[in-house]
């Protein structure tokens, strides 16, 4: 079956600038003196540390158990001592800092015993967590957490794998290299991934600018069935998760819903290739390919041990005196590194090296002319300038209409804007911004429930026990009518509070909770509600003659109630 | 600020963009120039040494960056349309005023290059010939292209009456049509003077040509896309071909109409003014199809000789109400039920 290319609006075609580091083979990059390796390196919980100060690790032994099911766990890249574990600072846009553990190398290089698995043998459900227990995540950039991506949606099966070749973004060449080096490790991985996803069908996409890595992949899906490299035409971003799916299959995923919901997943040839080394080799993810190019002597693509500081990888490449910042990613997403003295990632796919000359900044911001060519640029088909216009308003309500959280912050209406616009910053600053507010109405949210269900339960007590009360002395009135004395009749406060927590509030208990705020805004006004109101007549009658008693019960109840978790 | 993605971009600003659509106006100027005299290239001196001036004054009183603001070729293109689409004998004082009001009060007092909700041409335009009507349609016949006599009567030495000056064709048609009694057809108002011609008059078939090939030009450039030129041509020569083919005596026909007075200059360059027309592709459509709907109404029965500026006016009104209903929908939302069509 030979697929059939679809089109997706938009795109800009920058210069590719990917011959620089495509000349020479990937180097592997030497031992550093000190790795220093984040425990929290895919999106999802931060792992917990397995290693103390002081202990001997092997190569591929498990540092960080993976945080819940939404996470993946952390590896030594070598053998050696663990230093320290202390709180660094992460090569991220936002700079923030993660507990990272500090490897000092053996210098031998000695592996645990790897287990090699013959996945054709193993269910779907085995290999997902060895994968999760491999930390293998995403390499394209966005580290999502492999397994979690390989849930089936609910017809069960994930029809259409994608496999993302496209390496859209200019400079970069880590796949390109992958792909032409160890293609046949890649399809392997592929052939992984499609039994757990139990795939009829999988697309290879790759621009057309990669003929190398086209030949190499064609060659190593000769064989296969139901495997096809698809060239896919060089518009940047044709490698954006989506915007290949789209060209691939023609589904269109929106903001929020998730491949398999539509049969389709995508999976980055690096992922896949760490897939083919944890499951057939029993060698977990501690190494990565990363492309140096950019503004320096000797560009090239590096296996690279994650944690490796990126201050010794320049070292390698030589960074020409112009150098003003660099940049982690391409020029179209990547975000300047506030230092180099950070560790890689397994979200590092590139480091380039800027330089005025090489990127010169845009010019002086000018007023939007509505000129439109953002639109006629934007893959998600979205109206940048009224989304420019509505953030730079914080209007968010309208660039929430306008769909601003489709934006893929893939930069290519700023790319074109002649107005020089930084129209993607507009929109990080909206969403942030509008993220912020989320946050906080939930919080709220939260505390008013917390509020209302307190005041429910206060009032539901205090009917509940006006009711044994109430029980107990038409009991006590038998009795004595018998020549018993009562018993205590004052029920017990532990009794009282097993009420039932309310995580899920239906909408008969929203209503109660509404009748009980009323009540305690009336009991605040000084209306003192009784609490026999809503019982018979008869036992009102009764219960008025043990006021005295009542009073004393009220003492109880007013001791105050637990919050609920 | 300079640390965010994307770090690349493209060689291209506003000043680029201007530029090329003044380059793009040269050849209809040049051929405009060969019919009608060199007054014009006066005119557009005086509108541009207006509009440099009005910009820098209010960019100033707004305390705006003068240099780069005056340098983005905005008020230039505005300048030059104005000079355009005003008659090459009109007053230099009406020139002046005119574009003075455009880039004062049509421009900046809304908030400068961006904001502008109307095209500030338009508005000079329409201002002049509500203010002026009699001045506004005294154009230079074909032939009359003395340079001397021009200037007199530019700079008022001498008046227009004695200038050889004459109605464009679409005047004539306009109102001699309008009188009943007069049995005017089409053919016998075209033919009643030689220089008429029988498209579009002698000289303007010849200018909207050139003013077609710069418009080309800017659609190859991707200045400009093809929706505003082809729905309001297409529209244009759809009403005027519908009534002429019923009555050919009373309506001139579609090639008439799309030659003539402002139709071509409006298509590649006035309607496709980015800041005050519509952006959404469909919405550029109707736009432009609704400029074309009222600048044949008010040029076959309304009072002014041209409609094209009150047409733009009056769709640039409509501009928000249009680009809200048009939004095209976005990447995954077509379908929201099964994510588009495999
Ligand atoms: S590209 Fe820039 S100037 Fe043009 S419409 Fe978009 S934001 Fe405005
Ligand atoms: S950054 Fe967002 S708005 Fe701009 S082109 Fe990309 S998806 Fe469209």
């Amino acid at each position: 079956m030979l697929a059939s290319l679809f089109k997706f609006r938009g795109g800009v075609k920058p210069a590719s600038h990917k011959d620089e580091s495509t000349r020479a083979p990937i180097v592997r990059a030497p031992l550093p003196a000190r790795l220093v390796v984040p425990l929290r390196q895919s999106a999802g919980g931060t792992p917990l540390p397995l290693v103390k100060a002081g202990q001997k690790v092997l190569k591929g032994e498990r540092i960080g158990a993976p945080e819940g099911s939404f996470s993946a766990a952390i590896h030594a890249p070598t053998s050696g001592t663990v230093l320290s574990i202390e709180h660094r600072m992460l090569p991220h846009p936002s700079g923030l800092s993660a507990p990272c553990v500090v490897i000092e190398p053996d210098g031998e290089e000695r592996w645990i015993e790897r287990v090699p698995a013959n996945y054709a043998a193993e269910s779907p459900d085995a290999l997902r967590d060895l994968l999760r227990d491999s930390g293998i995540v995403g390499l394209g950039g966005a580290t999502f957490p492999s397994h979690l991506k390989l849930k089936p949606g609910a017809s069960g099966r994930i029809g259409n794998l994608i496999v993302n070749g496209a390496e859209c973004e200019p400079w970069i060449t880590c796949d390109d290299l992958l792909m032409r080096e160890r293609a046949g490790d890649i399809v392997r991985g592929i052939a992984i991934l499609r039994h757990i996803a139990s795939a009829e069908r999988v697309l290879i996409g790759i621009e057309d600018n990669k003929p190398q890595a086209i030949a190499a992949m064609r060659a190593a899906t000769a064989r296969s069935e139901g495997i096809e490299v698809v060239p896919v035409p060089t518009r940047y971003p044709a490698g954006g998760e989506k915007q290949l799916i789209r060209v691939l299959t023609g589904i269109e995923i929106p903001y929020g819903r998730i491949g398999p919901e539509f049969g389709v997943q995508c999976f980055n040839v690096g992922t896949a290739w760490s897939v083919h080394r944890a499951v057939e080799l029993g060698e977990p993810l501690v190494s990565r390919i990363v492309t140096l190019t950019g503004n320096v002597e000797r560009p090239g693509n590096f296996e690279v041990l994650i944690g490796t500081p990126i201050d010794d990888l320049l070292a390698l490449v030589g960074p020409k005196g112009d150098t003003d910042r660099y940049v982690m990613g391409g020029p179209m997403m990547g975000f300047t590194l506030p230092r180099t003295d950070l560790p890689v990632t397994k979200a590092a796919n590139c480091i380039l090296a800027a330089s005025p000359a090489l990127f010169p900044p845009p010019g002086q911001e000018m007023p939007c002319i509505r000129c439109g060519a953002c639109t006629r640029a934007c893959p998600a088909e979205l109206q940048p300038h009224e989304l420019y216009w509505f953030s730079r308003a914080k209007n968010f309500g309208k660039a929430q209409e306008y769909h601003i959280f489709d934006c893929i912050e893939c930069g290519c209406c700023a790319y074109v804007c002649p107005s020089n616009i930084r129209l993607v910053d507009y929109y990080r600053f909206a969403k942030t911004s509008m993220r912020a507010l989320e946050r906080e109405k939930n919080a709220s949210d939260a505390a008013r429930l917390r509020f209302e269900f307190r005041n429910f339960r206060t009032e539901r007590e205090q009917k509940e026990k006006a009711e044994r009360l109430a029980a107990k002395t038409a009991a006590a009135r038998q009795a004595i009518a018998g020549g018993e004395k009562p018993a205590a009749a004052a029920p017990s406060p532990a009794a009282a509070e097993q009420t039932p927590a309310l995580p899920h509030l239906d909408e008969a208990k929203k209503a109660l909770i509404a009748a009980a705020v009323e009540r305690a805004r009336a009991q605040k006004e000084g209306v003192q509600p009784k609490n026999t109101d809503n019982l018979a007549p008869e036992k009102q009658a009764e219960i008025r003659e043990i006021e005295a008693r009542r009073a004393k019960v009220r003492e109880i109840a007013k001791t105050p109630p637990e919050e609920p978790v | 600020m300079n640390g965010t993605s994307p770090h690349l971009h493209l060689p291209i600003s506003v000043r680029l963009i201007m530029f090329k659509v003044l380059a793009a106006l040269v050849p209809g100027i040049a051929v405009y120039v060969w019919f009608f005299g060199a007054a014009i290239l006066v005119q557009i001196a005086l509108a541009s040494a207006a509009a440099l001036a009005g910009e820098a004054a209010m960019l100033r009183l707004r305390g705006k960056p003068v240099g780069l603001f005056l340098s983005d070729g905005s008020a230039l293109v505005t300048a030059w349309l104005i000079a355009l689409t005003f008659p090459p004998i009109a007053p230099w004082w009406l020139t002046v005023s005119a574009t003075l009001f455009a880039i004062v009060v049509a421009k900046h007092l809304y908030g400068g290059l961006g904001q502008n909700p109307f095209n500030p041409a338009m508005v000079a335009f329409c201002v002049s010939i509500i203010a002026f009507p009699a001045l506004m349609s005294k154009w230079p016949a074909v032939g009359f292209t003395d340079f001397s006599a021009q200037m007199a009567v530019v700079f008022q030495s001498q008046s227009a009456q004695d200038a050889v000056t004459m109605a464009t064709p679409l005047d004539a048609l306009r109102t001699q049509l309008h009188v009943p009694e007069a049995r005017a057809t089409v053919a016998g108002v075209l033919g009643s003077h030689a220089s008429f011609g029988n498209i579009g008059g002698k000289g303007w078939e010849w200018i909207a040509l050139a003013y077609l090939l710069g418009g080309l030009w800017l659609l190859q450039q991707r200045v400009i896309t093809w929706h505003v030129p082809v729905a309001f041509l297409g529209v244009l020569a759809l009403i005027a071909g519908g009534f002429s083919l019923a009555n050919p005596d009373r309506y001139a026909g579609p090639v008439f109409h799309v030659v003539t007075g402002g139709a071509m200059l409006g298509a590649f360059f006035i309607l496709t003014d980015p800041v005050s027309g519509a952006t959404t592709p469909r919405g550029k459509l109707i736009f432009a199809a609704g400029v074309a709907l009222l600048a044949w109404i008010i040029r076959t029965f309304g009072a002014y000789p041209d409609g094209m500026a009150f047409g733009v006016l009056l769709m640039n009104l409509c501009v928000p109400l249009i680009d809200m209903g048009t939004q095209p929908p976005v990447f995954g939302h077509k379908d929201e039920q099964k994510g588009g069509t495999p």
